[in-house]
């Protein structure tokens, strides 16, 4: 009767070599609830909790070829398998290493951050994901893969909702694929949490570089958190575009992002909390930004 | 006595006994204890906060292989509620838990059907299929509204209970100032990382009853297992093994203890059970959750003539082991170390609600009365213009006033307080924190835009319940002395602080002390671990039962040594000359060998170097401290940080100050969930929304700022021997009320807290005015 359990329901497990094989068993259990296993630690508490009682796990933690993190071409490629961790330290040189690296450190707490996936929370959808806000503020591209083929899905068509994608069932999220960002670009992350390492409540992540004359140009301003799924609010973008960086343009920006927002509303926390909460924080990244060493 | 360096223990901070098993993996929890042939316990629970049970269909689950029994309420119908622990009252009687709910269930998580199966999954798998139809009634959520029928004829007023004395209506008709408040503590509970766990076993070859696991008051579980059950006490044993935290909710007799026991003889099996984490905190008692609507009549001056509270008490579903105690203690300890001279009244409301069952934790009655206590002496300041130092200063009893005597009861006695300088603490703790230069450093701050603020808590606490306790100390003929004991150890370094005792008493090593507890064969008494007890009572049995041995050790060796008893001294578990330390010398376990039952040297003597002991307690003791808190408040956020915390705390006497402080920093670590993270909330539907660690969020390291404690022996209890006051309780009574104190002052509005915890939502409305 209650869903109280602490032991998951019987699963079969698979652990395929290749992501040819990973494929082949989602394509045969995708319908009959299989599900993958990367880092397991949202998975595998919900599964303890019986929420989640896929009748197939496929573990591709064996799989070759997933723990690809490297930069070619103007891109950081984040396979299936890279650990939080793995950004803990800048992984790649420039802005976006230091980005990553910072932000890794709001990802729960650091044993969680050795086997959870930076893949695995993109594909999970948590609203309070911070991986999912830099993705949605960077316009990554999430690359899927399935026995029909393999497709890219940019960010603002990858986020459906509240831990909804556009993954098919029997679709891999094998690599996400981030936008190298050049040496002048600023960013400011900042969220609020109850406790330390906890999902944020709200979260913003910005990045905009200054011109020569001193003006902001290129901003992105993103917000996780607050709504179902974490989006650029291109309207406080724009009020950003060719203003200095002073604080009456940081709060016309952040005041537009609060009022653009459609937040979550439930027993614990109000929408209009959390349409403060944007507001502050949004806030603070830009100043976060403004004020950053520059190299 | 010679005081030896290697016999002085009693103030000491040596470091544990109990650390190298637990600390190299080789602990014995709960989960650690198996039978051979254990079955496990598998509970199903109510997902309705309030409903008539229509039918229950268990066939589905029975027919799982590996599925031994599922029990149901009929099942067990000859086994009566669970019963409250200090023996049957019989006006809460009809509002005690079933073991398995019968007609209704009256929470999320009230138990009604168990499977015994061959393994936890197998007995997990089983329980989901258990089909129980339940027809929903209206839940009744708030104790502040018109109580609900309970049962037919019985409403959810299970109790209405008071304390005072003197006129209260004629002191607030002509008093100066009236100062009245609406206050509320929210509901949450101790939580400890090792969930609550229970074997049952009945060994037929003995025909004794054994339950494993539960901690915390192993005699009194016996006892009231006995009852419940019909057997004579003698043939019911408890064990307590290691315990992962207690803090008064776990270790009581719930549910699941019944079954596992009743199972085992039932099923002719040993019987496992392991709570787990959710189950916890649906089933496991919660506390704290109190209304007070509270005033207080004062002169110009800010003296509290009388107070009048009107208290409604959030019981949850059924009124568990402990009946009333948390609220009628509330109504007793409300004026803490203020005097009220004029009059003073407390009314309870004592409701059930469909929520959890709530019962003690740690400092119970006092977390919750402290908070508002002193929520109402800072407003008197404010009201009157006055320092609110000044206003607790003229309100708090008076060393020479003491020994003080009120009457109002705590744990059924009078309360007396027994010794103390209130005032003393109170300038000692605002010298250490530089008080005036630390308000004007924060008004600084302020003023450069920060919220930053200090507050402040007194309180007076209780502790060392009596009535007796005693403790059997036998010496071996190594010289390793069993201190046996009816105590019980909850992490507070038990083992330690008796050995200690019983070290320095003996004149031998201490770690040559084998402090036996939590086992009931082994002693006929005990109370356990609880309301701050273990020290005050079991160590001063410890202290009476070695100098017993001591003499019995002198005796013998002055005719082995051939020199009168009072000669000789015991120095490192040897019987030396005081003229001569260096010469001959006769070790205890020699003398223990002198006295074997065999020995020819027993002569007329009863065999053993072994002696019982007890402490009769005339009263409990009353210690008491001041925290102070330093916060900083986050405008934009409604957040908390909590920069600085002090503790000042008269202990009487500390046996090991490491471990008073670690006693202290851990209640407070507690308070501050309390104060401003943990609260079990519920919907409208009644259905819990803090069932992981995701929602119910005890404060992180991260979150838990140093402590700085000043501990002070300045006032020892004249009530035993040792002086000694109990600590258990001191570092999470004050939190709610000094923390509350500081985010006033942070924020510059006085008496804006009014309801713990303070989460930022609710800082933030303040803050915009929106409350």
């Amino acid at each position: 009767m209650l869903a109280a359990a602490m032991k998951p329901a019987p699963f079969q497990y698979h652990a395929p070599r290749t992501v040819e094989e990973a494929v082949a068993l989602l394509a045969e259990y995708a319908s009959d609830d299989g599900r993958v296993l990367a880092g397991g630690q949202s998975l595998v508490p919900t599964m303890a909790f019986r929420l989640a009682r896929p009748s197939h796990l496929i573990d591709i933690n064996g799989v070759a070829g997933l723990d690809r993190l490297d930069a070619q071409d103007g891109r950081l490629f984040v396979g299936a398998t890279v650990r939080h961790a793995a950004f803990e330290q800048p992984a790649v040189e420039g802005p976006l290493g230091v980005l990553l690296s910072e932000v890794a450190q709001h990802v729960a707490h650091h044993p969680i951050r050795t086997r959870g996936t930076f893949c695995g929370s993109i594909a999970h959808a948590d609203p309070a994901s911070e991986w999912c806000a830099v993705a949605a503020c960077l316009d990554a591209e999430m690359m899927a893969i399935s026995t029909r083929g393999v497709r890219l899905i940019s960010a603002p068509d990858y986020f459906k909702g509240l831990m909804t994608t556009a993954l098919e069932d029997d679709e891999l999220l094998a690599e996400v694929r981030l936008p190298m960002l050049k040496p002048d670009v600023r960013f400011g992350f900042s969220e609020f949490s109850r406790r330390s390492g906890d999902f944020a409540i709200a979260m913003a992540v910005v990045v905009y570089r200054l011109q020569d004359d001193g003006v902001i140009a290129e901003s992105r301003i993103a917000v996780g958190g607050a709504e179902a799924s974490p989006r650029r609010i291109v309207e406080a973008e724009y009020a950003l575009k060719g203003r200095q960086p002073s604080p009456d343009a940081f709060m016309l920006a952040a005041e537009i992002a609060a009022k653009k927002v459609d937040p979550l509303d439930d027993e614990n926390i109000s929408a209009g909390y959390r349409r403060d909460l944007v507001l502050a924080l949004t806030r603070r990244a830009l100043e976060q930004a403004r004020d950053r060493a520059m190299p | 006595m010679t005081e030896s360096r290697a016999t002085k223990w009693i103030g000491m901070p040596v470091e544990r006994l109990e650390d190298p098993p637990l600390v190299t993996g080789r602990g014995r929890f709960a989960g650690d204890i198996n039978f051979p042939r254990q079955l496990h316990m598998r509970m199903v629970r109510s997902n309705h906060a309030h409903g008539r049970i229509v039918s229950i269909d268990a066939s589905e689950a029975r027919a799982i292989p590996g599925v031994v029994a599922v029990w149901t309420a009929h099942d067990i119908a000859d086994i009566g509620p669970i019963d409250f622990r200090e023996g049957s009252i019989e006006k809460l009687a009809p509002y005690r838990q079933p073991v398995l709910a019968t007609e209704k269930v009256r929470y999320v998580g009230d138990p009604v059907a168990a499977v015994f199966a061959e393994d936890p999954y197998i007995a997990e798998d089983a329980a989901e299929l258990v089909a129980v139809e339940i027809e929903p009634l209206p839940p009744l959520l708030d104790a502040r509204a018109e109580p609900g029928e309970f049962s037919p004829g019985k409403n959810t007023e299970a109790a209405y209970l008071t304390q005072g004395y003197g006129d209260v209506e004629s002191v607030f008709a002509t008093a100066h100032t009236i100062v009245e408040l609406d206050l509320t503590s929210g509901r949450h509970s101790g939580v400890p990382l090792e969930t609550r766990g229970a074997l049952g076993r009945y060994d037929a070859s003995r025909d004794v009853l054994e339950l494993h696991g539960a901690s915390k008051v192993p005699h009194r579980n016996k006892e009231l297992i006995a009852r419940m059950l019909g057997r004579p006490p003698s043939s019911v044993s408890c064990f307590e093994s290691h315990v992962g935290g207690g803090f008064g909710i776990r270790g009581e007799i719930y549910p699941e203890d019944i079954l596992v026991c009743v199972a085992a003889m039932r099923l002719d099996r040993p019987v496992k059970w392991i709570e787990d984490r959710r189950e916890h905190l649906i089933a496991a008692n919660h506390s704290r959750n109190q209304h007070h609507k509270v005033r207080a009549a004062c002169t110009e001056q800010g003296e509290i003539l009388a107070l009048d509270d009107v208290i409604h008490h959030d019981n949850g579903a059924y009124v568990r082991t402990h009946a009333t105690r948390v609220a009628m203690m509330t109504c007793g300890v409300l004026p803490g170390p203020y005097r009220v001279p004029g009059a003073y009244r407390a009314v309870c409301h004592f409701r059930l609600t469909n929520k959890t069952p709530a019962a003690t934790y740690r400092a119970p009655g006092r977390f919750e009365t402290t908070f508002v206590r002193e929520r109402l002496v800072d407003a008197i300041a404010h009201k009157l213009s006055l320092d609110p130092m000044d206003v607790r200063r003229i309100n708090a009893v008076r060393v020479d006033e003491m020994p003080f005597k009120r009457p109002l009861e705590a744990l059924g006695e009078e309360i007396h307080f027994d010794s103390g300088d209130y005032h003393k603490l109170l300038d000692k703790l605002l010298d250490f924190v530089k008080w005036d230069e630390l308000n004007a450093e924060l008004a600084k701050r302020r003023e450069n835009g920060e919220m930053v603020g200090a507050g402040l808590a007194m309180f007076v606490e209780k502790a060392g319940l009596g009535p007796v306790d005693g403790v059997r100390i036998q010496v071996d003929t190594s010289g390793y002395v069993e201190v046996i004991t009816g105590g019980s150890s909850i992490g507070q370094g038990f083992e330690t602080v008796m050995a200690q005792v019983a070290a320095e008493t003996l004149g031998a090593d201490y770690k040559k002390m084998r402090v036996i507890r939590g086992n009931t064969e082994r002693i006929e008494h005990g109370i356990g671990a609880h309301a701050s007890r273990a020290t005050v009572m079991t160590a001063s049995a410890t202290r009476e039962a070695a100098l017993k041995v001591r003499e019995k050790a002198l005796s013998v060796a002055a005719e082995l040594l051939q020199a009168p008893a009072d000669a000789l001294d015991i120095v490192d578990g040897e019987v030396v000359r005081r003229d001569n330390p260096g010469g001959p010398s006769i070790s205890l376990g020699k003398i223990a060998a002198a006295l074997s039952n065999t020995s020819k040297s027993l002569g007329e003597r009863d065999p053993g170097l072994s002696a019982d002991g007890f402490f009769h307690a005339e009263h409990q003791v009353y210690p008491y401290g001041n925290h102070l808190a330093v916060v900083k408040v986050d405008p934009a956020t409604g957040g908390v940080a909590v920069e600085r915390y002090i503790v000042a705390y008269d202990i009487g006497r500390a046996i090991n100050p490491m471990l008073v402080k670690g006693q202290i920093a851990g209640g407070f670590a507690q308070g501050l969930g309390g104060a401003l993270y943990e609260e079990f909330t519920y919907n409208a539907n009644g259905d819990p929304l803090a069932v992981t660690f995701a929602d119910y969020l005890l404060p992180t390291v991260k979150e838990i700022c140093d402590i700085e404690i000043l501990l002070t022996e300045d006032h020892p209890s004249p009530l035993n021997p040792l002086g000694i006051k109990g600590a258990g309780e001191s570092g999470v009574n004050g939190v709610g009320g000094a923390i509350a104190s500081a985010i006033d002052n942070a924020i510059g509005i006085p008496g804006a807290i009014t309801q713990l915890p303070v989460t930022p939502q609710r800082l933030k409305a303040i803050l915009d005015g929106k409350r």
